[in-house]
This record gives structure tokens, C-alpha cells and sequence, in this order.
């Protein structure tokens, strides 16, 4: 270390896993010089619950609740990619009918997931009202997802090769009364914050993640798309009927947390063109397709991957021709991405950690299994 | 030059103020004060479990056929049966429900034949004692009784 006039030497910091701003048991050892962030370390595991190897000694039905409890956030995304990698592996496909209603399902979780994202973040960084909007919003979504399927948070909404829940009575209404009152709600977001000179000057170049580290990492998600990649599994290798909606992948350049933050604003944008659009294809017709009571793959593996609020979620499976799967296997996007922490924070200040860690968006159910 | 004023007289701040000084009036109060004023849970909702008995008789629904427990993946789920050797079927004579274990999944109540268990739209479930999250057939025929404190 560089001689200073005042002789300092390296700090280490444990921050967390209590910590508030760390969104979860996720314990960081910062090596500081002074104010500044001379490298980082992610402690995880904290809340570790073997959930690939319970898969294990479930059958394929049984396991589909505990993918809920991974990204509890984001939890009806999570069914939809283990439905649908069991679903590849039967060589099965949900009918037209509960493909759009999953796509409508799935589009309002994003939105979910990018609300608790940004009230988060924002109190993180000293903006608490921004919280209070983004959970009342969240609140009619949830409201739709009890109606539907009778819980709010780990919602075991789809089943494999299909729905379980026929639709309720007035599902279209509350859809799109959402999608009627929300864009004015995002406007009341970027109004606080947009504009605002600490959010700003506070977003702006920190934790910048240009495209060629993206990639290195395997990042993805709006962490990927806002440094300047137009990479969306949606558009890239539709499922569920992705390829006939009509909407945009947002990118920005700088690849910064500000960027990050209007990337997310876009897509909730997006989603809600989505919904409108999958509402109105709401077709009748059966909701379940032709799944054996009790079932059984043949011997192979799959490997399906969705594109989730927070990036690429995949399901690997292994059959071994049983009633339980061989292996499953996670692809979570919040634990690939989490490995951007180093190079994003070397240099930052100690403030900023917390607005880098805030940006990743991750959920620790999610990085630690 | 207006930027710089825009800056000086805190505009960006004000426009943030107005959104906020929006959303005070009371018409915009969305908190519920909850134990007063319990929330109206969704008919579909998946809380605490219930063993429907036929109205008319008193008798339950249950025919023993094991299906809830085979379905569950905690494998909470002990039902107890007996032959009954006039009729020569299974009846009824126990069944455990442990409240602590379960996840709400509704895999069981999918898995009955014939509706007799049901997740209802009941969510206090908190009791003072592991021991009372299992619950018992009469508890799941008649609901919980909460222990009444009186003050
Ligand atoms: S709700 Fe799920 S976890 Fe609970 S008893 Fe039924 S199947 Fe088991
Ligand atoms: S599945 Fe229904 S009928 Fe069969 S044992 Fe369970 S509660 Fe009784």
C-alpha cells in the first residue's frame, strides 16, 4: 500500500447480514481505505434451504410450491419456469387459454417485482415516499393474485400442463383497471425521482457495468439491457406465446444505476402494454392440457429458461424416468448477477454500496436456495 | 442559465412536495387498522383448514381414502381409518393437521375426491404453543377455539 502522510491501513467491514440495506441475510466484507471500497466479498448462504435437493425427493407436482419460496417476489414467474420445464420434458404445451392468462399473470408479478425494487432502492437511498406509493400499487396486484388463486405471495398459480384456477368473474375488469391507473402512477414515481437532484446526483455513474463485463459475468436482466444490450429472453427465444405480443425491449447506454433505475421504469411501462394486449386474447377453452394423474417423464433432462423480473431464470431437469426428478437444478438470476458487486463497487465510496447492492435487485430466498 | 435557476429555486424538490401534499388528502388513505377492521380475503383464499361435515346429519364428508395426505409434500397430513365391518368400508377415526408445517399450497384440497378438505378464508392461526398447531379432527370439523382472555 502507497505510503500516505497519515499512516492508514486497510479496514475491514462486515456489513450485514442485519443489515437493512442489503435486502436479505446477505453478509458483504468490505476492505476499505478510508471512505473508499478497495474490494468486496459476498457471504451467502444465510438462508440456505437445500431447495434443489428437496426437489429431489418430491414428485414433479409436489415440487412446484417450492419454487415459489425462492423469489418470493417474483414467485408466479418462478412456477412458470418450472412448469414449463417439466412441461418440455413431457412434450407437452399448455392450451392457448392458460398460456395468455400465465402471460398476463407473469407480466403483473413483474410489475410487482420491479415496485418492491424500486421502493426499496429508493429508501435505501434516502427517499421514503417513494415506498409507501409502490406498496399501495403492489397491494391491487396482490389483490389480483388472491382472487385468482387464493394467496398472495408464494401463489402456486399454474400447474404443470396448465392452470388449476379457471379464471374469476371480473379478472378482465381488474386487469385493466390497472392497466388504466398505473402509467399515471409511474408518472407520480418519475416525478419524485426523476428529476430529483439527490436521486440523481447520487445514481449517476455509480456502480457503472459496461456491456463487455455484462457479458463476462453472466449478467442479465435490466442490469444487462442498461448497459446497451438488447437481450431479452421474451423477444429471444419466446415461450408462452411471447412472440405475438406487440412491445419493446427498453436499453439505455451508460450501463449506471441511474440507468437501471429508468430501464426497470420502462419495462413496468411495457408490461402493462403486455397486459392490455393478453387481456383482451383471453380466449375460452380448456386450461389444462392432457397431463397423466400421476407423472412420469421419460429418461432425458431439460433445460427451459424465462425471462424473469430480474433476469434469466432457468430450470435445468434431469428425468431418470421416475416420479421424482433425478436432479433440478437453478439458474437464479439475483446469484449470477450478485457477482457483479466486485467490480461495480471497486473504487465506490462506502455510501454508494448500498445503491449498488440496492440496484442489483436481488432477492437473498433466491441467491441462496 | 435556467438550469442553473431551476437549481436555486429548488423546483425539482417542490415538484416532488406536490406529489406528496397530493396524496394526503383522506380520500387517499389506503392503511387498514387491522385487528379493528379485519381485511375481506378473497373467496379463493387458501388459509386455515376445514373438514367439511354434511349439514344435514352431522356426519363427515371424509371417506378415509388418504388421497390429501398422499398429495401433501410435508406429509403432514395423518388421516386414521377404521373398517367398518357391517358396511365394509373405511370410516373416518382420526385426523392430525399440522398447521405449523403446512405452506398454504392448496395441493391437498386439490387432491380430495370429495370436498371434504377445504383451505377457508379463516388466517389467525397464531397460537401459544407448537403443540396447538396441530390440529386435531375436532378442531378441523369445528374450527379453532381460541383461548378467550379476559381483562
Ligand atoms: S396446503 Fe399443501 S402443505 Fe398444507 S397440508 Fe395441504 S398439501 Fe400439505
Ligand atoms: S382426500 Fe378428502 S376424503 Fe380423502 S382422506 Fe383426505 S379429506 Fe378425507
Amino acid at each position: 500500500m502507497a505510503e500516505t502522510f497519515l499512516d492508514s491501513s486497510e479496514l475491514v467491514l462486515n456489513m450485514g447480514p442485519q443489515h437493512p440495506s442489503t435486502h436479505g441475510v446477505l453478509r458483504v466484507v468490505l476492505r476499505l481505505d478510508g471512505e473508499k471500497v478497495m474490494g468486496t466479498e459476498c457471504i451467502i448462504g444465510y438462508l440456505h434451504r437445500g431447495v434443489e435437493k428437496i426437489a429431489e425427493n418430491r414428485t414433479y407436482q409436489m415440487f412446484a410450491p417450492y419454487v415459489d419460496r425462492m423469489d418470493y417476489v417474483a414467485a408466479v414467474s418462478n412456477g412458470l419456469g418450472y412448469c414449463l420445464a417439466v412441461e418440455k420434458l413431457l412434450n407437452v404445451e399448455a392450451p392457448p387459454r392458460a398460456q395468455t392468462v400465465r402471460v398476463a399473470l407473469t407480466e403483473l408479478n413483474r410489475i410487482a417485482s420491479h415496485l418492491i425494487w424500486l421502493g426499496t432502492h429508493a429508501l435505501d437511498i434516502g427517499a421514503i415516499t417513494p415506498l409507501f406509493y409502490t406498496m399501495r400499487e403492489r397491494e391491487e396486484i396482490l389483490n389480483i393474485f388472491e382472487k385468482y388463486c387464493g394467496a398472495r405471495l408464494t401463489t402456486h398459480a399454474f400447474r404443470i400442463g396448465g392452470l388449476q384456477y379457471e379464471l374469476y368473474d371480473g379478472f378482465e375488469q381488474d386487469v385493466s383497471a390497472f392497466c388504466d391507473m398505473f402509467p399515471a402512477r409511474i408518472d407520480e414515481y418519475e416525478e419524485l425521482l426523476s428529476g430529483n437532484r439527490i436521486w440523481v446526483d447520487r445514481l449517476t455513474n455509480i456502480g457503472v457495468l459496461n456491456a463487455a463485463q455484462c457479458k463476462q459475468y453472466g449478467v442479465t436482466g435490466p442490469l444487462l439491457r442498461a448497459a446497451g444490450v438488447r437481450w431479452d429472453l421474451r423477444k429471444a427465444q419466446p415461450y408462452s406465446g411471447y412472440e405475438n405480443y406487440d412491445f419493446e425491449i427498453p436499453i439505455r447506454e451508460n450501463g449506471d444505476t441511474y440507468d437501471r433505475y429508468i430501464v426497470r421504469m420502462q419495462e413496468m411501462r411495457q408490461s402493462v402494454r403486455i397486459l392490455r394486449q393478453a387481456i383482451k386474447r383471453i380466449e375460452p377453452g380448456p386450461i389444462m392440457a392432457k397431463v397423466p394423474k400421476v407423472i412420469k417423464p421419460p429418461v432425458g433432462e431439460a433445460y427451459v429458461s424465462i425471462e424473469a423480473p430480474k433476469g434469466e431464470l432457468g430450470y435445468y431437469i434431469v428425468s431418470d424416468g421416475s416420479t421424482q426428478p433425478y436432479r433440478v437444478r437453478v439458474r437464479p438470476p439475483s446469484f449470477v448477477n450478485l457477482q457483479a458487486l466486485e467490480p461495480m463497487a471497486k473504487g465506490a465510496l462506502v455510501a454508494d454500496i448500498v445503491a449498488i447492492i440496492g440496484t442489483i435487485d436481488i432477492v437473498l430466498g433466491e441467491v441462496d436456495r | 442559465m435556467r438550469k442553473f435557476l431551476k437549481r436555486l429555486l429548488f423546483l425539482d424538490l417542490i415538484e416532488g412536495l406536490v406529489v406528496t401534499f397530493r396524496s394526503q388528502h383522506p380520500k387517499h388513505i389506503y392503511t387498514e387498522q387491522y385487528p379493528a377492521q379485519s381485511p375481506k380475503v378473497a373467496e379463493r383464499y387458501r388459509g386455515a383448514p376445514r373438514l367439511n361435515i354434511n349439514p344435514e346429519n352431522g356426519e363427515t364428508l371424509c371417506i378415509a381414502c388418504n388421497l390429501c395426505a398422499l398429495a401433501c409434500p410435508e406429509a403432514l397430513i395423518v388421516v386414521g381409518s377404521e373398517r367398518n365391518e357391517q358396511t365394509r368400508r373405511k370410516e373416518l377415526t382420526t385426523f392430525t393437521y399440522d398447521t405449523s408445517r403446512c405452506m398454504f399450497c392448496g395441493l391437498c384440497e386439490d387432491a380430495c375426491p370429495v370436498d371434504a378438505l377445504e383451505l377457508t378464508q379463516d388466517f389467525e392461526l397464531a397460537t401459544y404453543t407448537r403443540e396447538g398447531q396441530i390440529w386435531d379432527r375436532q378442531m378441523l370439523e369445528e374450527g379453532p377455539r381460541p383461548k378467550q382472555y379476559k381483562f
